[in-house]
């Protein structure tokens, strides 16, 4: 059974600031994650990697296409899904390492890494163990846990953002270059937790520019370059 | 008195007091409700009484007996010039006592003598909106009237507490008039605002200057507004009165002399000139000569 | 998440004279969800806000509300004592104005007991209680009680209408522009609160403002106007992210970075 089903995905972008250029990102995206199992996106920059894993996300809107995930055992179609159902998708199915962290004021790295287990109900202090759990494994320094992340330098956030979408069972793990900023011990710790994740029948789509990380984790590779849209002749 | 300055029966032109009678109607009909009726310029100015004096002069019949009081006082300035204005105008007799009068026309004072039926208890207001000092705009107040929105009069209440200790307000205490308006009974001290309640007698109440006119009917249930963890208590005073000795009335101090010496003694002058001539002496009193 | 939305709006429109106010909007609002309706002036955003809220009489079209009692009516139609307590008890209005949504001349206290007054409790010992527990929720020191909110900040004003708006616990309320106005910093203080109260509480919330950060930080779905009408609407991080239409795309890069 795929976990997460990409058919037929298009995207461009028109840029109406730009005298309505059109700029085609991708077309006829097809691919499948099956429980377990990391599937790689790979290609050089612009290629449109970042992009298909934002659409899968809900993040992008689609032009065509569909982005079919399993949600309590019901199919549903996320591009066509209104906002609620994204959300709802989130909450419980999808979960998403991004590449930047978006800081908010006054909430402590412990609360932003708890938070997706706290709105699934879970009881907050449960919650703030296991995010402290996750930062320790990360090595986050624990004098930084309950200060808010905007000050952190750009991998103390990363461990913030890894932390916060690991933290959950979710059944699909998207990852957006997540050891990016990464010293080599902490490279390894998310290697560690990606292969946990697979053992625990999570499906994971990623972008791994650092080829080590991504000769340890990846399954399959889907090369996106076969998505590149037609140029009109 | 000549044929040249005559005056209308009561002053008051009969189309004027058919106005005042069909609002005196409306309020009977509607406890508790401000009615807005066309004040006239009356023989005083605004704030001695105007209010009152319309409301007795459209209800006066040739065979009341008046009696006015101003602070319970019979003999104060006031009540002796409106007592004066009506023996004049309508040639009514006018006494001092309670207990014959058909019309008590009162200044902030109910008299301490239960009234009974057949009286009526004409009340002088400045102020008819209770909740004017808190809500200035006559468009919000009449609006929380009408939809009884009375939150904001228990804030007040809640402010007295939270600054004082407890509900600070002592006089012109607002009520709960048949479980549906709010009322200003006038500034009476709050000791008085039990006697409103149940009374036999017809209370009316006249707004001169703020064009008012509202009524409670006889055995109306009047309630005080209180918390109910600071309930509604009246004054209290230690001492009886001066003269004729009675307890449980409001009592007013009186200074004797320049050196702080004072006394307590009756606010109601006609009850506490009953009990002595009916031989209560209280500690500073004389005994009555008999009559 | 519940089955039923909390409010259906159909295409209400607004016309002042023979100028639009806001034209044909539609949306519907679940339980628990923020949405923020952003524009610049002129967009009709306010003027949506305050037909919505029933501070204005739309020309046409329907709010539908589910009162609390599961029955679906439109606000235009209730009587105005239904009306004005809806307002008081199940819905929450924060004005961009604080001195606007309180009584400045009142005890912050009695501000915040107020509603609870006016729905008919009677103990003071409680109402002062409540009074004392949002006050604290708010982050407002509990020895300010009994000051007057004229001697308050700007922000401890905010805080204290969002308080006084929230005591009766209503599940739906309308912000404008809450953080207006407002030191930047006292702002940032300021939406965390309410990010948090409106989680902690579940409350359903639309807040009118021009600043994508509040939207973005505080809201699930964004609705974009622009001369009256919604050119654009979604998910906030998609709209935001991916903005469609061209106002939009102009509005999102507008925002100067830091």
């Amino acid at each position: 059974m795929t976990a997460l089903s990409v058919n037929n995905l298009a995207k461009t972008f028109t840029m109406h600031l730009r005298d309505g250029v059109v700029l085609p990102v991708v077309d006829n995206v097809n691919f499948e994650v099956h429980p377990g199992e990391c599937v790689v996106l790979g290609g050089p920059s612009g290629a449109g990697k970042s992009s298909i894993l934002k659409m899968v996300y809900g993040n992008y809107g689609v032009d065509a296409g569909s982005i079919v995930i399993q949600h309590h055992g019901v199919a549903v179609d996320l591009a066509t899904a209104d906002p609620r159902t994204v959300l709802t998708l989130r909450r419980d199915s999808i979960g998403y390492v991004s590449q930047f962290l978006r800081t908010v004021p006054r909430v402590s790295a412990l609360d932003v890494v708890a938070e997706p287990l706290v709105i699934r109900g879970v009881d907050k202090a449960d919650a703030q163990g296991r995010a402290r759990d996750l930062l320790a494994r990360l090595n986050l320094p624990e004098r930084l846990w309950s200060l808010p992340p905007a000050t952190f330098s750009g991998g103390e956030q990363q461990r913030v953002n890894i932390a916060r979408g690991f933290i959950t069972d979710h059944p699909v793990l998207l990852l957006d270059e997540p050891t990016a900023s990464l010293d080599a011990t902490n490279r390894a710790v998310v290697v560690a937790m990606i292969a946990e994740k697979k053992a625990d029948g999570v499906a994971l789509l990623g972008i791994f520019h650092d080829e080590d990380v991504r000769v340890q984790v990846a399954d399959r590779i889907v090369d996106v370059t076969a998505f590149a849209p037609r140029i009109a002749a | 008195m000549n044929a040249v300055a005559q005056y209308n029966f009561a002053y008051l032109d009969e189309q004027t007091k058919r106005m005042i009678r069909r609002a005196i109607l409306k309020a009977i009909a509607i406890p508790g409700y401000q009615v807005p009726f066309s004040s006239r310029e009356m023989p005083m100015p605004y704030g001695w009484g105007t209010g009152g004096v319309q409301v007795t002069a459209s209800i006066i019949g040739p065979d009341d007996v008046l009696k006015v009081i101003d602070q319970g006082a019979d003999d104060t300035t006031n009540a002796v010039s409106i007592r004066a204005f009506f023996a004049k105008v309508a040639q009514v007799e006018t006494t001092t006592h309670t207990a014959e009068a058909t019309i008590i026309q009162t200044r902030h004072r109910i008299p301490e003598r239960a009234l009974g039926q057949g009286q009526i208890l004409v009340y002088q207001v400045p102020i008819p909106e209770p909740l004017r000092f808190l809500e200035p705009r006559e468009t919000e107040t009449r609006k929380m009237h009408a939809l009884e929105e009375y939150g904001l009069m228990h804030v007040k209440l809640y402010e007295d507490i939270a600054r004082h200790g407890r509900i600070a307000t002592t006089y012109a205490y607002p009520v709960k008039v048949e479980g549906r308006y709010v009322m200003d009974p006038s500034p009476t001290p709050k000791f008085d605002n039990p006697k409103m309640h149940m009374s036999a007698a017809l209370q009316l109440f006249g707004a001169g200057r703020e064009h008012r006119i509202y009524a409670v009917p006889p055995y109306t249930e009047v309630v005080s507004l209180d918390f109910e963890d600071h309930p509604f208590t009246i004054q209290h005073f230690e001492e009886p009165c001066a003269l004729c000795g009675a307890e449980q009335v409001y009592l007013d101090e009186v200074i004797l002399d320049d050196r702080g010496g004072h006394m307590y003694v009756c606010s109601d002058t006609d009850n506490c000139e009953e009990r002595r001539e009916a031989g209560h002496i209280g500690s500073l009193g004389v005994k009555e000569a008999a009559e | 998440m519940s089955a039923e939305p909390l409010l259906r709006v159909e295409n209400l429109t607004k016309y002042y004279g023979s100028r639009l106010g806001c034209a044909d909007v539609n949306f519907e609002l679940w339980p628990g969800e923020v949405l923020a309706i952003v524009g610049e002036s002129g967009s009709g955003k306010t003027t949506l806000l305050n037909s919505l809220s029933a501070t204005l009489e739309p020309s046409s079209g329907k709010t539908m509300y589910r009162m609390r009692d599961g029955q679906w009516r439109n606000i235009y139609e209730l009587s105005e004592a239904e009306r004005r307590f809806l307002v008081r008890t199940d819905w929450g209005f924060v004005h961009q104005n604080p001195a606007d949504g309180l009584r400045m001349t009142v005890s912050a206290g009695a501000n915040v007991g107020e509603r609870l007054m006016a729905v008919g409790d009677r103990h003071y010992g409680h109402i002062r209680e409540t009074a004392l527990d949002w006050l604290g929720r708010v982050e407002i020191a509990a020895d300010r009680i009994d000051d007057q909110p004229r001697s308050f900040s700007g922000g401890m004003r905010q805080r204290l209408q969002i308080a006084r708006n929230l005591v009766t616990g209503p599940r739906l309320v309308f912000m404008d522009e809450p953080t207006g106005g407002l030191d930047v910093s006292v702002q940032a203080r300021l939406l965390d609160l309410l990010r948090g109260l409106v989680g902690e509480l579940g409350l359903a919330a639309i807040v009118v403002t021009h600043d994508l950060a509040v939207a973005r930080l505080l809201s699930h779905r964004v609705m974009v106007m622009k001369d009256g009408r919604v050119i654009e609407a979604g998910l906030t991080d998609r709209v935001l992210d991916d903005p469609r239409e061209p106002y939009t795309q102009l509005l999102v890069s507008s925002i100067l970075q830091v």
